[in-house]
């Protein structure tokens, strides 16, 4: 199962710093992990970016999640 | 691909595709449109700092002979969110928010008369105290910018209004258990002033309005399709009835990423019927258009002995301007992001003052948080007693570091960089009584996004490359060397232009270092298209199947025969085999490879007038891949060139009212090239093995190192410590007085 790492700011919804999901791909995690945690709303995940194994991916949807995959949620990044 | 590998044209210097019109002046810039019946616009702006609009009366000058139209906030529909506050910066709604604030646009047949006119239109003003500085706008009993601001991000929900708009923070480990460890501890407060990107070019457009078709802006900026979804959303418009087309731009640095002028312009071409010129002048450049952040932050480093550094924490306050929204968050990711260390703490604060709102300004948020962290970790070497540089590779971040904001890093150059300053000339060069010597590393992201390409071949087998990404930086070379290396053919068989938001699906601006690594990636699958269909059509020909055609040189090869076909043979009878040939790429790219810098600064101090000279100057960073080495070595030469100018000369000097005193440029100095050394540009590559030839950006790491590598060289220079910058000559002259 992936492991979902969450920032401190995340911790306040989630009441933990990491936890596994069964997930194939980012939508269905973060569907199972607004199911989890009634704190966590579907729309406070979207506005953020994410980072799976290390790429940090802007506007996911549809990207792979591997059964060892470490995936991190954080804000945009932009640029001058 | 993430082995370094040759290549055939990629790494040539090859002469840039637009040269030749910028040499000869034929190049067109924003200002340099005209359209037949077209007039003037002009703004009146705020000669307060902070006040409420009490009324606005334009009759007179309307009444002046030459005045077509007149523009207020009203004109605007209805706005929300970042939206409002996007079109209340264009237009002052019922305040003024920094001097220069636009409060009326204004149209007339001539530029003089629209002047004459501004001086016609009658608005009064209740004058409030402004808020200039982060430490007065933090009071509890700060004058508010905005009395509906509620601080986002505080653990306690707050119950009034401040200019605070929002606090985060980012944790690892323990910091209190990483400093009990320490042996040695260094902390202080950092400043870095208000400053400006200072593009030559300013902001300018000319825009024609068409109430049953298509309305146009032609415009200098980083992002037209930006440009056009930031306008069209003001305006209530439908993309599809907006053309916005790049000029070629004179300097951008990130401060043309978002618009002032052409909502305005657009509202009076609408009522003037007619089209409409704006351009700014210097002086509403510097008042009214975004600059970089100014910052206050407070870090606290710590090590053992042997030069383990055990924790990092940090209080970071960022100045937004008038409106929320400052790189405070991209200052908390990359501040201590050079370090692999276990214990890291940050904070930061987005704080509103009266001054315009802030805009990107290369690496935005990154050049404050890094330099106080790298004063502060030099300052930590010299205690320890440890190499500068040394301490920084014991403690370099590296493939595998976890950081503060999340993902661990894939492979980095850091540590690259840090041994090829190491091994430079430069520092191997002894220093003499009152000079020298500053090292600092630099962190950016680089991002990816989404980019547009179109390559058209023609009937004689060369191609027109269209691109989305206007080209601030010479990337029209670096496209055509990535799609001459794709096809085997030389690059000047590739006419590479930027395209306008009718020739192209969206794409991103230019910036974030974005365009060589994304666009170049939409410029590959675009060649790879164009191949794929060559071998499909010399297939036609051959009577075989494409996977029997092989593609190599800029020649189609039948495995089943001894065929061959060029690309000019294959084009020439396209109408015969299907049709013209034209490839496509539209992605949105994964997997941009961060970038560090390494600078080394030598400086010598005059201590009688405080003037600090720039001895010597190296510049390493990792570019993945070197497409055009020249305009790689250029960026890295640029972005310390900036950021030297950041850490000892530029700054807004407010007087007490809150109003700019220097609007221009002999009195906001930017560097000039005689007053710089050569700056010797080394170009690290760790390939990016997300980019097919292994890019990164470079457009934004170079302008972190220069603050803490200049200000620790004067620091050293005159054995003070440095905190605030910039370490101008009265600056510098007070420090020295002040601890003599």
């Amino acid at each position: 199962m992936a492991t979902v790492i969450f920032s401190t700011e995340l911790q306040e919804f989630t009441g933990e710093g990491k936890t596994n999901v069964d997930a194939r791909v980012y939508r269905d995690l973060v569907t199972e992990l607004v199911a989890r945690y009634d704190l966590l709303k579907k729309g406070q995940l979207a506005d953020m970016a994410v980072a799976i194994d290390g790429v940090i991916i802007v506007d996911p949807l549809l990207e792979e999640i591997l059964p060892d995959s470490e995936v991190h949620f954080l804000h945009f990044v932009a640029g001058g | 691909m993430s082995e370094a590998k040759e290549y055939k044209y990629i790494g040539q210097r090859s002469i840039r595709p637009d040269g030749y019109d910028k040499v000869t002046g034929r190049a067109a810039y924003g200002a340099d449109m005209s359209l037949p019946g077209m007039v003037w616009g002009k703004i009146l702006r705020s000669p307060h700092a902070h006040a409420n609009i009490k009324s606005i009366d334009t009759s007179r000058a309307e009444a002046l002979q030459g005045v077509l139209a007149v523009a207020t906030f009203a004109d605007f529909p209805a706005q929300k969110g970042a939206s409002k506050d996007l079109a209340t910066n264009i237009l002052a709604n019922d305040k003024a928010l920094y001097h220069g604030h636009a409060i009326v646009g204004l149209a007339a047949t001539t530029a003089d008369i629209a002047e004459r006119a501004l001086e016609l239109i009658d608005v009064v003003y209740e004058v409030l105290t402004p808020v200039m500085d982060i430490r007065d706008a933090i009071k509890a009993d700060a004058p508010l910018i905005d009395e509906k601001l509620m601080t986002v991000g505080l653990a306690e929900a707050p119950t009034s209004a401040s200019n605070v708009a929002a606090r985060q923070e980012f944790k690892k480990g323990d910091v209190e258990a990483g400093f009990a460890e320490a042996d040695v501890i260094v902390e202080r407060e950092y400043y870095t002033p208000t400053i400006h990107q200072g593009y030559i070019e300013p902001h300018a457009c000319t825009v024609s309005y068409d109430e049953a078709g298509q309305s146009m802006i032609w415009c200098c900026t980083q992002g037209h399709f930006d440009v056009r979804a930031q306008t069209a959303g003001i305006l209530g418009m439908s993309l599809s009835k907006l053309k916005v087309i790049a000029s070629e731009i004179g300097g951008g640095f990130g401060g043309k990423t978002t618009i002032y002028l052409e909502p305005v312009a657009l509202v009076l071409s609408r009522k003037a019927g007619r089209p409409v010129k704006m351009v700014m002048n210097r002086d509403e450049v510097l008042k009214a258009t975004g600059p970089g952040s100014a910052s206050r932050n407070w870090i606290k480093v710590g090590a053992k002995k042997d030069g383990t550094i055990t924790a990092m924490q940090a209080k970071l306050y960022y100045e937004a301007g008038a409106f929320k929204d400052s790189p405070m968050m991209m200052g908390c990711m990359t501040a201590f992001t050079p370090y692999d260390v276990d214990n890291m703490y940050l904070e930061g604060y987005d704080v509103l003052v009266n001054k315009p709102k802030v805009a990107a300004y290369r690496a935005p948020g990154a050049p404050q948080a890094e330099y106080a962290a790298e004063m502060a970790v030099s300052e930590l070497a010299n205690k320890l007693g440890i190499d500068q540089i040394d301490l920084r590779i014991q403690n370099a971040a590296k493939e595998g570091t976890q950081t503060v904001y999340g993902p661990k890093l894939k492979a980095v150059g850091l540590v690259e960089c840090l041994e090829a300053v190491k091994n430079s000339p430069q520092y191997k060069a002894p220093l003499k009584a009152g000079q020298g010597r500053g090292v600092a590393s630099g962190f950016w992201f680089n991002i990816g996004g989404q980019s547009s390409v179109v390559l058209n071949m023609t009937p004689d087998g060369t191609g027109i490359l269209v691109e989305g990404s206007p080209d601030i930086g010479g990337s029209r070379a670096s496209m055509q060397l990535m799609v001459a290396e794709e096809m085997g053919m030389e690059p000047a068989l590739f006419r590479p232009i930027i395209g306008d938001t009718e020739n192209l699906a969206f794409s991103q601006g230019t910036g974030g270092s974005r365009t060589t690594f994304a666009t170049g990636m939409a410029c590959i699958e675009a060649a790879q298209d164009v191949i794929r269909q060559l071998k499909e059509r010399a297939a036609a020909v051959w009577n075989v199947t494409p996977d029997q055609v092989e593609w190599a040189e800029g020649v189609a090869i039948n495995t089943a025969g001894d065929d061959k076909l060029t690309c000019a043979q294959i084009c020439k009878g396209a109408e015969r085999t299907g049709g013209q040939i034209s490839g496509r790429g539209n992605i949105n790219a994964r997997g941009a490879g961060p970038s560090f810098a390494v600078h080394l600064c030598d400086v010598e101090v005059d201590k009688e007038t405080g003037k600090v000279d720039v001895l010597r100057y190296t510049a390493a960073q990792d570019a993945g891949k070197a497409i055009h080495p020249s305009y790689v070595e250029g960026q890295l030469q640029g972005g310390a060139v900036q950021g030297i100018g950041w850490a000892l000369n530029e700054e807004y000097v407010y007087n007490e009212d809150g109003l700019l005193q220097n609007t221009g440029f002999l009195d906001y100095r930017i560097p000039l090239a005689s007053d710089l050394p050569m700056i010797d540009a080394i170009i690290i590559e760790v390939p990016n093995s997300f980019h097919p030839f292994g890019v990164r950006g470079v457009g934004e790491s170079g302008i972190i190192p220069p603050l803490a590598a200049c200000g620790m060289a004067v620091s050293e220079a005159i054995d003070i410590q440095i905190v605030d910058l910039p370490c101008s000559p009265p600056n510098v002259l007070k420090v020295i007085q002040e601890n003599s």
